[in-house]
């Protein structure tokens, strides 16, 4: 049993080291000074205030914001198609294909920031809106497929069929029996993809410039010049969401195992 | 010719939906994704002149053999580290009561989430010589001048190691949380010490999930560039950064597409070797 106790504390140290730079955030969001420190000398809110009065911040937040809700809009539409197309169709072609739906997760982001910056350059998409929305879309179609397929995984293939032989068209089949049943992997599908975009720093580097800012750029600019603590202020502000959509996840499993 | 064009005549008319829907999303990737890529593999090869000199590079060039060798030595030792640390965590999830395995498994799962820069960012406040471990270290006394802890190999390692944290507790807590609780207490009872029934029946047991494990921290740790573009402060250059910067500064685009094409290539192995050890799709799924 003491054994055990040892590998329980070194567990729990572990766990420390990964909260600590989370925690660390907070404080320093709320100092009084320009720099990085601690509030020492008081409390202030002043970095918050700069997320929203700073135009810079602001513009940012909006272009991850439209950026993201673009990418998120076209990787769940092309990645649950997929995943029903490979579904119904149930041929091995479909899942060689999945290979190929899933390359955008195993390759690595440099590869994807040359890649791009040489064929966005080539076809004038650097630096614009609709060029970062397709990227983006594409590095979060692996996770729609992925997660649509698995809600798709447990559903009877003849209950389509049975649809189709009490008078519904394909389409009809589609809307009212097979899209119901994947609601919930394509909702979570979403937001995988909504944050994939939402992080994404490495090719939004290289293939952005000076109209299209989104919020990990503007990070990376901070981090390269002086380090402004209103990155403390939005850091805490996405910790403070994680750990609430955590605790909520954590709540509502225990709830269904109870 | 796309599969829907040869699939369609002989397709019953309610299946035609579902090709469209099967190879729309192809073509939008071949398109926009494997198009661009494969151009990479293919300038490899063409710039700044057609053949194999980008790769001649790997063995006589001392600034890329010395880039190779640093990401190879952090991506083993972070692979390493990540993996102790991963595997005791992951001990203790499944060891433990249900109430404090609710606690650690959500403060991983959280760390999992939180954006990467916003860790550099707090890792660079904590470890930076005027930053809080140093402030805390001097005001107790127990150093005179701050530990050099970021800008150099350290920083980058803690910083990777606390990125692939996760990433290797949730596969080994996976694959431990399926390895029968009987069997250790049988093999105490038939007189094994704890550390013998430790050897001989729960490690090997859990190894594929280590395996698993090491080679997605693997894959992650060549490819990094964020962490340690940041808190290697310019002087631990992994490939990665490497790339970047004959993109952006010595426009060196043949070398730096021979250079993707490589790490790539390295990719591609270990996610193949990996498919022997487990599912890799369902590594993937976050």
């Amino acid at each position: 049993m003491r054994r055990l106790s040892f590998i329980h504390i070194l567990a729990w140290a572990t766990a420390c080291f990964l909260i600590l730079p989370i925690l660390v955030v907070i404080p320093i969001s709320v100092t009084s000074e320009r720099y990085l420190s601690l509030p020492t000398n008081g409390i202030s809110f002043r970095h918050y205030a700069n997320l929203v009065g700073d135009a810079r911040w602001s513009k940012s937040i909006l272009d991850s914001l439209i950026v993201a809700a673009g990418a998120t809009v076209l990787s769940t539409a092309l990645g649950t198609a997929f995943a029903v197309g490979a579904w119904r169709l149930g041929v091995p072609l479909a899942r060689r294909l999945r290979l190929l739906m899933l390359a955008p997760i195993i390759v690595p982001p440099i590869v994807h920031a040359i890649a791009f910056y040489r064929a966005w350059a080539a076809v004038g998409l650097l630096d614009s809106y609709l060029g970062l929305v397709l990227i983006h879309a594409m590095k979060g179609l692996p996770f729609v497929v992925l997660t649509v397929a698995a809600s798709l995984a447990n559903l009877d293939h003849r209950l389509e069929q049975a649809a189709r032989s009490l008078g519904a068209t394909p389409a009809q089949a589609m809307r009212w029996v097979v899209l119901p049943q994947v609601a919930t992997g394509v909702v979570s599908g979403a937001a995988f993809a909504f944050i994939t975009s939402w992080d994404e720093t490495i090719v939004a580097l290289f293939v952005t410039g000076r109209r299209v800012v989104t919020l990990p750029r503007r990070i990376w600019e901070g981090l390269a010049d002086n380090i402004d603590p209103a990155i403390a202020a939005l850091g805490t502000l996405m910790v403070l969401i994680t750990v609430a959509a955590v605790v909520i996840n954590t709540l509502r499993t225990q709830r269904r195992t109870a | 010719m796309s599969a829907a064009a040869v699939a369609a005549p002989t397709a019953p008319r309610g299946e035609r939906l579902y090709w469209v829907l099967l190879v729309l999303p192809c073509l939008f990737l071949g398109l926009f994704y494997v198009v661009p890529v494969l151009n990479v593999l293919v300038m490899s090869v063409t710039v700044p002149r057609v053949g194999v000199s980008n790769y001649a590079e790997l063995a006589a060039n001392p600034a890329v053999r010395r880039v190779l060798w640093t990401t190879v030595r952090i991506g083993a030792l972070t692979t390493a580290i990540t993996l102790v640390l991963g595997y005791i965590v992951a001990y203790a999830l499944v060891h433990t009561s249900p109430r404090q395995r609710q606690t650690l498994m959500a403060i991983v799962v959280a760390s999992f989430w939180i954006s990467v820069l916003i860790r550099a960012f707090a890792w660079v406040a904590l470890l930076q010589s005027a930053g809080l471990i140093n402030s805390a270290l001097m005001g107790l006394g127990l150093i005179d001048s701050p530990l050099e802890l970021v800008r150099n190999e350290t920083g980058v390692m803690i910083g990777m190691v606390h990125y692939m944290l996760p990433y290797a507790i949730l596969p080994l807590y996976a694959n431990m949380s399926g390895i029968d609780r009987s069997l250790v207490p049988a093999a105490r009872a038939l007189g094994a010490t704890p550390a013998q029934a430790f050897r001989w029946v729960f490690l090997p047991m859990s190894l594929p999930g280590l395996i698993g494990a090491g080679i997605i921290v693997l894959i992650f740790s060549l490819g990094f560039y964020i962490t340690p573009a940041i808190l290697g402060g310019g002087k631990t250059i992994m490939v990665a950064e490497y790339i970047s910067v004959q993109i952006s500064e010595t426009l060196r685009w043949g070398l730096a597409a021979m250079l993707a094409t490589a790490l790539l290539a390295s990719v591609l192995l270990l996610i193949f070797w990996l498919s022997r050890f487990m599912d890799v799709e369902a590594v993937l799924r976050k």
